[in-house]
């Protein structure tokens, strides 16, 4: 045991790929979440992905500005909200599509971030702590491993948390009742846009602080190519969760694993196509799309109103 | 009232306080009366000075054609539309409804021609949603013991942990109107509560309403064009025409012939249509044999169909909707895969693709035809050209599209089946629903249909179009057509077919000569199995 390092052998690939699961997939998760809400409700928001990019930027200026990290996770979570009110108040419209409109909200909030963040490339931010849950083991790969971001598990939490919400509380229901029939929410007196609106801020402000997680703690710097598209991954993903909060998170740890492939396997020395490796996640998304897509049926489990609108 | 049943027993929860609001025996429901509606969209008027009053504890049906102004009427009442003269009046009280829950605050409710349940949800998820002042957190199991709790009081039950999606249409429909007494509503206005229900489930739905009606526990109002209902269940009636008063009485002192008098005024109410009588039987036209398929989520809808058509024979195929019908048109107009089965015309096995529907001369009327067969943007004429565009003499070498000579065929088309459009390139989705179905007709039928597959051909039109659809119909039937007729109104299929057949849970169950047809027969196979479990009550 003098040297650690040597003797995980390849043990340590599968160690890497959960560490880097553990590491990586709070982007994935917390967009994938805002998005389930806002998919509920029977609206698709694409525009996910600028919201990242823009709570990335954000949240790293203000974690700068004030020195606090929470401030700019805070900070990240209001851009993401005013992102999200922006697109759900387009999208009340009559006659506004919403897949048009994400597209152009993920072009203007990457667009935005751009033009805005080029200050913050050069300076260092207060980054976010992590807690050492390796702390039983003295391995160093373990320990590394294990080192888990707060807000990780926050959303390891609010997964569990928002399926119970659905399903037991009067926002949930009605959050249902308007993505699965419009027309009998109507009936009954609810306002339809008023509550994808406030459904697709929510989903923005998820968004918004898995940006922040991406500046402020891993890879925990801002760069133009920062998120390289796990926002629209992560609204692929809500498909193949079967727009269930928990079966996001186990996605969202998949994806999170599959990102770390190539690294992990880095390390272990197996160098040749490393890039391919990086590519893992998005095969991941392709294959995901083909295989729960057929041209013979719906699922079940699609908020009918997402189908109905088409 | 509902405030001071829920104060007066301070330990109840909220659940069950709605659920005493409709014990029988508390007060009777408030009269109901709209005085002098008007309301005009854009330059049409669709209501002018309309009053109807509805007693309490009485079934009222509202009876008028397509566009009378019924439904306009009780969208006024219902504030979805707001009229433009008019008064309403609850009890003796002029109230002003500006929205659906303004409405529901004065305990009117709403049972709506299709259904406005949640598919996805249970029985009980359906009723709690519906409830104003919800919990922020629901204990699902308190609301499961209150609604069973409910349910104990009504005439009939349904499980509240069952899905919507797996009950049948009857049971659906009673689901709405369960939902209405559950929601404490008084008055119900029912938007043609039965048009997706067999005559049996009909029957079992408005005696309940009008059960629930001389208890006093419920006034109905009922838009209709079924005067059989009208004459059986309701108390009064009052006949809408043109968004104009018409007539009112009482039920039992008006007769059939008197209703349609003021339904349609001087014209006829229905084509008596003439045919030549069938002497013999030829050999099948169009053959389907075990056809099966899914529907969109993958389950099997249609089991096995087995159905064939001769020529000059109009075969109509009654059903409750749901059962399979849909999918059956789509599968014979290509636009969904068979999982097995055979499609024949004329012996030879047939897919329907471009080439083989031109070959054969198969034709098709779909259902909404303004989207399933029209692009609503290009125009009449190039709509009338959809099956010969890319044939000569309109389309030259290949690729060159004759425009004038599509036009000079679309001017014949707009004369001979006397389309009334500004002009033949005005686009088609500006012409009237029942315009849009004849140019679809001339389209699919001026060149001769082998083959004719209809698909609830006249849904939403009004007499006049109904009358000249159903002669074209039948005129194809004697240049040698064989029709397949699928349609939900029974009387159209009483009135057109040669032979009947009912399909229930994806397969053909019955098959009848129309001369020798018998509703009661039908309507008990259109029923299937499923229609014991709705009685569970009893």
């Amino acid at each position: 045991m003098s040297d650690p390092t040597v003797t995980l052998g390849l043990w340590g690939v599968p160690l890497a790929i959960l560490g880097g699961a553990l590491r990586v997939s709070a982007p994935f998760l917390f967009v994938s979440l805002g998005e389930c809400i806002t998919e509920k409700s029977g609206r698709v928001n694409l525009g996910l992905e600028g919201t990242l990019v823009m709570g990335a930027m954000s949240g790293y200026g203000a974690s700068l500005w004030s020195g606090s990290p929470w401030v700019g996770v805070a900070v990240a979570g209001a851009v993401g909200a005013a992102f999200g009110a922006l697109h759900g108040w387009l999208c009340g419209r009559p006659k506004v599509n919403d897949i048009a409109v994400g597209i152009a909200m993920m072009l203007f909030g990457i667009g935005l971030a751009f033009f805005l963040g080029k200050p913050l490339i050069q300076p260092t931010a207060p980054r976010l702590p992590a807690l050492s849950l390796g702390f039983f083991s003295d391995i160093p790969q373990v320990r590394s491993a294990l080192q888990v971001n707060a807000l990780f598990l926050a959303g390891v939490v609010l997964a569990p948390c928002l399926r119970w919400g659905l399903l037991r509380t009067r926002w949930g229901l009605i959050l249902r009742t308007v993505g699965e029939s419009a027309e009998a929410a109507r009936a009954m007196g609810y306002d339809v846009n008023r509550v994808r609106l406030w459904a697709t801020v929510a989903g923005g402000v998820l968004a918004g602080i898995g940006g922040s997680f991406l500046s402020l703690f891993y890879p925990g710097s801002y760069n133009e190519g920062l998120s390289s598209g796990q926002g629209l991954m992560a609204v692929a993903l809500v498909i193949f969760a079967r727009w269930d909060p928990v079966r996001c998170l186990y996605a969202s740890l998949l994806f999170g694993g599959a990102t770390a492939l190539g690294p992990a396997l880095q390390s272990v020395g197996v160098t040749s196509g490393y890039y391919l490796f990086n590519a893992t996640p998005y095969a991941l998304t392709l294959g995901i799309m083909i295989l729960s897509s057929s041209a013979k049926r719906t699922s079940v489990d699609l908020p009918a109103e997402l189908i109905a609108q088409r | 009232m509902t405030a001071s049943a829920a104060a007066s027993d301070a330990s109840d929860t909220d659940t069950s306080a709605i659920v005493a609001r409709v014990k029988p025996g508390s007060l009777e429901p408030p009269r109901l009366t709209a005085k002098n509606m008007s309301k005009r969209f854009g330059d049409l008027l669709a209501l002018e000075d309309v009053s109807f009053t509805l007693s309490p504890g009485s079934v009222h049906a509202l009876l008028g054609e397509n566009g009378a102004g019924k439904s306009t009427l009780v969208k006024c009442i219902m504030g979805f539309y707001r009229a433009d003269r008019g008064q309403i009046l609850v009890g003796d009280s002029e109230v002003q409804v500006s929205s659906p829950r303004d409405a529901r605050g004065l305990g009117i409710g709403m049972v709506y021609q299709h259904f406005t349940l949640v598919e996805n949800m249970t029985v009980a998820e359906n009723l709690v949603m519906a409830r104003a002042n919800l919990p922020a957190i629901l204990n699902w199991k308190a609301e499961h013991a209150a609604i069973d709790a409910f349910m104990e009081r009504m005439p009939f039950r349904i499980a509240p942990s069952r899905t919507v999606r797996q009950l049948a249409a009857g049971e659906k429909q009673k689901l709405e109107i369960l939902k209405q007494l559950y929601l404490g509503n008084r008055i119900m206005i029912l938007d043609e509560p039965t048009s997706v229900l067999t005559p049996q489930e009909a029957d079992d739905v408005l005696g309940m309403l009008r059960g629930l009606c001389q208890n006093m526990q419920l006034s109905v109002a009922m838009i209709t064009h079924k005067f059989r209902e009208v004459k059986a269940f309701a108390d009064e009636v009052t006949v809408l025409r043109r968004g104009r008063f018409a007539g009112t009485g009482r039920a039992s002192e008006l007769n059939a012939a008197q209703l349609a008098e003021m339904m349609v005024g001087a014209e006829p109410p229905a084509s008596s249509i003439t045919r030549s009588s069938r002497t013999s039987t030829p050999a099948a036209l169009l053959e389907i044999n075990a056809l099966c398929a899914n529907d969109d989520i993958g389950l099997p809808i249609l089991k096995g169909v087995q159905l064939h058509v001769s020529p000059g024979e109009i075969v109509g195929v009654a059903g409750v909707s749901g059962n399979g019908q849909d999918e059956l048109v789509e599968v014979l107009a290509g636009q969904r895969l068979p999982t097995s089965g055979q499609l024949r015309v004329n012996g030879k096995p047939y897919v329907p693709r471009r080439d083989q529907m031109r070959r054969e001369r198969v034709r098709l009327l779909p259902e909404s035809p303004l989207r399933n067969a029209c692009v609503a943007q290009m125009s009449v004429s190039e709509n009338i050209a959809f099956r010969s565009f890319d044939v000569p003499p309109f389309c030259s070498a290949g690729w060159w599209l004759e425009k004038s000579r599509m036009k000079q065929r679309a001017l014949s088309a707009i004369a001979d089946y006397s389309i009334k459009t500004q002009s033949a390139d005005a686009p088609i989705g500006s012409l009237s629903g029942g315009n849009v179905q004849r140019a679809v007709l001339a389209r699919e039928l001026s060149d001769g249909a082998a083959v004719l597959v209809a698909a609830n051909p006249c849904f939403g039109l009004d007499f006049a179009a109904v009358r000249e659809i159903h002669g074209r119909i039948v005129k194809a039937r004697e240049g040698g057509t064989a029709v397949l007729l699928v349609s939900a109104d029974l009387d159209e299929i009483f009135a057109l077919s040669d032979r009947i057949v009912v399909m229930s849970e994806g397969r053909i169950v019955y098959e009848c000569d129309a001369a020798k047809a018998d509703l009661a027969e039908i309507g008990q196979h259109m029923a299937g199995h499923s229609s014991d479990a709705t009685h569970a009550a009893e």
